[in-house]
């Protein structure tokens, strides 16, 4: 609380007033333009809640509020690809704290935070639906089931950008 | 396509639409007859399927059939979820009825040619049973579906949900056309109360009366939410109905509107869910284009909207209040009942909620009539129940049987029983806010009522299954982890309490339990469940309270005698070198992460219990079962 | 509504309004039930769980402050479930909160401490995680300490329903949830208008204002019920005061006209009360009593007169003018720091004894 939000980029707001003028007529519809905001921007940058605030008329601590209560919506900077690792009952029972472990280690990032070159970003979700290929883990939006710690490090250091 | 005017001409694009399905069966429908010469290759779509490559599989097979020139004989459609996702990617051939299991895309050619063409079954894609051994080549015939009971998910595997006309063909939309035509919305609320449907979302309550209060409130305008936020770990039927039938949802969501009142519904769907939005996405605009939705539906003069809404990642949000507060763009924060939702919900106008699994279900009541649904299951618990079957189970799938089965009948004969000869311990049903039961309860039937009566809940559907190799106390942990941080922190006994019980049970699983924890545990459960302001609040002890109350002497053992007797949680056990077994490999040592294991080649190791981090990559990599934990 | 219903609480028969809360028709017939986060001022929340009551055929306790009466309800406001359920939540915001009563500003005045009292609830019953959070003293008039916030949403509400800004929200969730303000800056930075709201419904040491911190328990303040001078409205403030200097103001609960709230100005703003250029006494130019002319552009030095002296000075050169150049030479001008009635005085004034319509107002202050 009470952070210095000085690492906020200057951001191009054109495409979010696009956003803001496709919602601005429905009734509550905070959620879905916090999402499509996500969206363009990866993250909902201080500059853009403004902005929103501002056009929409929603006072600034409300959308904070909506923004950090659902874990959906991500108010820091994320890395270029998002790995997930499903910690649902049947990806748990399977090993998925060990997948957390060796991923962490190796790409030099905790879980809910980016690597120091923003090209990761590691999450920690609860149930994907894919129970029958538990562990699962989802590498931007590929799902990879049955995962095995040691391929799987070897998989991501392979992406490319 | 133009809009679908009335009810003739709904009879029309339905004798249109049959041959689309005429090969096909659905499970104890009508054999239809085949198209000569003319085959449908099912693949399935499914979340589940998707993963394990079934799109890849599907290009192979149409690579396959375009090479071979058959394009106009054999039709390739994307199903939604066959249910049995452990063995997908799935591929069913018809009119055969075969089940092809764990297909890769390199077995198409042979598919093609061997089936496709030759009729010739290829024994090693059946099913083969884990125990007897045995082959089921014919779908409905494997014991995993042959037991089940499919309404909610009688098209689930069986239509293509990206067409509707495909949907139409299984008679969709004819309650809607039957509804809004020959009936009163009073007459509609009659026949789903005398129908004795019970909402599918967890609670039970009786749907038509639900609807019959939101009917009669006289403030207007009157909304409609289906909730389709189904955020158990583990459990995935809403988004199964979604993904393979949407349709049935949405007619039974306009039933209700028309029943209500309503001039408008909302679906709000987890985001987590990408192809079950993307399909109601498809759905909707097909409903709007055949005129199911928008003005003057079906020449009845009634008009009907439905907006779709992601949620945003909490699980609190399935709670109804706390969902209409996220439609809202609010925090999903849920609000003290009464007033209920009927009353006063979306905009504090007249509100109806309920499950995708009970609007799914009404067309058919509607068409069928009410006595036909109280024809299946119990007296007081009427239909169907649908679970999700996870954990160490052999058979990991959905599923769909009637109400008042057995617990056991579903884990061993459409579960397959326990995998690798273990011990079954519990099955936890109602989710992460439900509770388990011990094998003495597996005789236990599936009802509302008497889960409830035997110590666990009904909930949305999630069933997991543990066996001998599962801690009771780190399982009730994991659910506790699970609903105290998906607290929204409204109430006191929630945000607070949730947080101290887990405390109690770390310490628990940590080996520092004191005496006293046990009562701590009672005390502080007992209260939430009185104190809370919802049901997460009021469940989040279920699970805990439920494994105590069954597996006491498991928690005893961790506090009097510092031992974990499943030997699973951390703090309580040690990793050991059977030096007789040991052969010195070095395997061990090269995989321990922590650097615990010490010892020179064709040397005993020796486990070092301060260094070691209990991961058990150990016992995993040791080829001579040199290890074991204490 | 206004149809009645009857309900039965501890045994006791009594008649209630439908649209009624089981908290109001309790209160109205003198039966006392705790609350913590409801505040008559506001929207009724649920979230603090003390006013928990036992209902027949209700499956769990339900909160009287939310729950609407109807005919035949059997209530039990201090059953042994009750009872352990509300000890129960006060053990809960106790162990997650610093028991520093003895430094503590609220101390004395604090709703939490008066609860754990009345239950006898001592607050080492769990040694869990607690949490640590920075005090925001970032403005000049209010210190916002999260550790000793119950989240019970009164100042949320309080920003939203009664000054309408909406500065204050709940950030994040479960355990971790917070008040915070604005996108999560500091009270400074945020579009927070310090009208203190927050501060006069927070029933903790959470919100406390900056000039009063370490200048006395409240039992060692004398109060002083006033009307604010600010403004016309008429706003009931409540002076403390200790060796004759205010320390705090507060609104006066149920005050007809702001019900315990005020502006910014009637709260923080009276530090001019004890400033050493505050004028006590009329004064007037020296040349003015002894009746003289000025003289060039000095207009001479101030003398301290009493008000008798100033005001038939004033009397005297408002009728030598009107006299000299007829009615219209004189304009009035009037504060909106007067109440209705003296204004409506000053126009009585201008019009009928000056005899002009030369008369206008500050509008806002």
């Amino acid at each position: 609380m009470n952070r210095t939000l000085d690492d906020d980029p200057a951001i191009d707001l054109k495409p979010l007033l696009e956003i803001i003028d496709e919602y601005k007529n429905q009734r509550g519809a905070v959620i879905p333009v916090l999402q499509r905001t996500q969206e363009t921007y990866g993250y909902l940058p201080k500059p853009a809640l403004k902005e929103i605030s501002k056009r929409l008329r929603i006072p600034l601590s409300r959308l904070q509020g909506v923004a950090t209560f659902y874990a959906q919506f991500h108010l820091k900077r994320r890395g270029r690809h998002l790995i997930r690792v499903c910690d649902g009952t049947a990806c748990h029972v399977k090993g998925a704290t060990k997948l957390v472990n060796v991923i962490e280690e190796n790409l030099e990032l905790k879980a809910g935070g980016s690597s120091p070159d923003y090209k990761y970003s590691l999450e920690i979700v609860y149930c994907v639906g894919s129970c029958g290929l538990a562990p699962v883990v989802i590498v931007d939006d590929r799902v990879v089931g049955q995962a095995e710690p040691d391929k799987l490090v070897r998989q991501l250091k392979r992406i490319e950008d | 396509m133009g809009k679908v005017a009335n009810l003739e001409s709904l009879q029309q694009v339905y004798f249109e639409a049959i041959p689309l399905l005429a090969n096909r069966r659905a499970q104890g429908g009508p054999a239809e007859k085949p198209l000569n010469g003319k085959c449908d290759v099912l693949i399935c779509g499914g979340t589940g399927c998707v993963a394990s490559s079934s799109r890849d599989v599907r290009e192979a097979l149409l690579v396959e059939i375009e090479r071979r020139g058959l394009k106009e004989d054999i039709r390739v459609i994307t199903t939604g979820c066959h249910g049995f996702c452990a063995k997908g990617p799935l591929v069913v051939v018809y009119p055969q009825e075969v089940l092809y299991c764990q297909v890769k895309a390199s077995d198409a050619p042979r598919i093609v040619s061997e089936t496709l063409i030759g009729k010739q079954i290829l024994e090693d894609l059946v099913y083969q049973h884990p125990q007897s051994k045995e082959r089921f080549p014919v779908y409905h015939e494997i014991p995993f579906y042959r037991h089940q009971l499919r309404l909610s998910l009688r098209n689930c595997g069986l239509i293509n949900p990206e067409d509707i006309r495909e949907y139409i063909a299984r008679q969709g939309y004819f309650a809607l056309g039957k509804a809004l035509t020959q009936m009163s919305p009073r007459e509609v609320i009659e026949v789903v109360k005398d129908s004795g449907l019970r909402g599918r979302g967890g609670a039970g309550f009786v749907t038509g009366i639900k609807w019959e209060i939101t009917q009669r409130s006289p403030i207007r305008p009157k909304y409609l939410v289906c909730n389709a936020d189904e955020g158990d770990p583990g459990a995935f039927m809403d988004r199964s109905i979604l993904e393979g039938d949407p349709h049935s949802v949405l007619e039974g969501m306009i039933i209700a509107g028309y029943a209500i009142g309503a001039e408008a519904g909302y679906i709000y769907c987890r985001a987590e869910y990408p192809l079950a939005i993307q399909r109601i996405k498809i759905a909707l605009a097909q409903a709007y284009e055949y005129g199911f939705l928008g003005e003057n539906i079906l020449g009845s003069g009634f008009s009907f909207d439905i907006y779709l809404r992601e949620g945003a990642g909490a699980f609190v949000c399935g709670e109804e209040t706390a969902l209409l507060a996220s439609i809202e763009g609010r925090r999903g924060e849920p609000r003290p009942r009464p007033p209920f939702p009927s009353v006063s919900g979306l905009w504090s106008k007249p509100t109806n909620v309920n499950n995708v699994k009970t609007y799914g279900l009404v067309p058919q009541i509607i068409l069928n009539g009410a006595e036909w649904f109280r024809g299946f299951g119990t007296p007081n618990s009427p239909g169907t129940a649908t679970f999700a079957l996870t954990g160490k189970i052999n058979n990991i799938g959905l599923i769909e049987v009637p109400m008042g089965i057995t617990l056991r009948e579903i884990i061993y004969d459409l579960g397959g029983g326990i995998p690798k000869g273990k011990a079954f311990k519990a099955v936890q049903t109602g989710g992460p806010l439900g509770g388990c039961l011990p094998a003495e309860a597996l005789d236990t039937p599936v009802d509302f009522d008497s889960l409830v009566q035997a110590g666990a809940t009904m909930g949305s559907g999630g069933m997991i299954v543990v066996d001998e190799d599962t801690c009771m106390v780190e399982f009730a942990k994991y659910f506790l982890t699970f609903a105290s941080a998906e607290s929204c922190g409204k109430c006191v006994p929630c945000r607070i309490g949730g947080r101290r019980l887990l405390e109690v049970l770390n310490r628990i699983s940590n080996g520092e339990g004191k005496p006293e924890d046990l009562d701590e545990i009672e005390y502080i459960s007992r209260n939430m469940k009185e104190a809370s302001l919802c049901a997460l609040g009021q469940l989040t002890p279920g699970p805990v309270v439920a494994s105590l109350r069954f597996f006491r002497p498991e928690y005893e053992a961790h506090i009097y005698e510092r031992k974990c007797p499943a030997k699973v949680c951390k703090g309580l056990i040690t990793y050991r070198v059977i030096e007789e077994n040991c052969t010195g490999c070095m395997v061990c040592k090269r995989n321990c992460p922590a650097g615990a294991i010490s010892g020179e080649k064709r040397q005993v190791h020796y486990i070092d219990p301060n260094i070691c981090e209990r991961c058990g990559i150990c016992i995993e990599v040791c080829k001579f079962d040199a290890i074991m934990i204490e | 509504m206004m149809e009645k219903a009857t309900i039965t609480i501890d045994g006791r028969k009594i008649q209630a309004r439908y649209g009624q809360t089981i908290l109001q028709a309790a209160r109205e017939h003198g039966i006392y039930i705790p609350v913590l986060c409801d505040h008559p001022a506001l929207p009724p929340e649920g979230a603090c769980r003390i006013c928990l009551v036992e209902i027949e055929r209700q499956r769990t306790l339900q909160p009287a402050c939310t729950f609407p009466v109807s005919e035949g309800l059997v209530i039990y406001t201090h059953s042994p479930k009750v009872i352990e359920a509300r000890k129960f939540s006060l053990e809960l915001l106790l162990s997650d909160h610093p028991l520093d009563c003895m430094t503590c500003e609220a101390t004395g005045n604090c709703l939490l401490q008066d609860l754990a009292y009345e239950y006898g609830v001592t607050g080492d019953r769990y040694q869990g995680e607690k949490h640590q959070y920075p005090i925001d003293a970032s403005n000049p008039f209010i210190v916002v300490d999260r550790n000793k916030c119950i989240l019970c949403r009164r100042c949320v509400r309080a920003c939203a329903y009664i000054n309408g800004v909406e500065a204050i929200s709940v950030f994040y969730r479960g355990f971790n949830a917070y008040i915070g303000f604005g996108a999560d800056s500091t009270m400074q930075d945020s579009p927070c208008e310090f009208c203190g709201s927050c501060v006069e419904v927070c029933p903790t040491g959470a919100l406390w204002p900056k000039m009063a911190i370490g200048k006395g328990r409240p039992y060692q303040l004398q109060k002083v019920q006033t009307v604010c001078a600010y403004c016309g409205v008429g706003c009931q403030i409540e002076l403390q005061v200790r060796n004759n200097r205010i320390v705090n103001v507060v609104g006066v609960e149920n005050a007809p006209v702001n019900q315990g709230f005020t502006c910014v100005k009637g709260r923080f703003g009276n530090d001019f009360v004890h400033h050493p250029d505050r004028l006590t006494r009329p004064r007037v130019r020296k040349y003015l009593l002894e009746g003289g002319k000025r003289e060039g552009k000095e207009r001479g030095e101030w003398v301290e007169v009493d008000w008798d002296t100033a005001l038939d000075l004033v009397s005297r050169k408002l009728v030598e003018i009107r006299d000299t150049y007829g009615s219209d030479s004189i304009g009035v001008l009037t504060s909106a720091k007067c109440t209705n009635e003296e204004n409506y005085l000053m126009n009585k004034l201008a019009r009928q004894l000056i005899g002009t319509n030369n008369i206008d107002h500050c509008a806002r202050l």
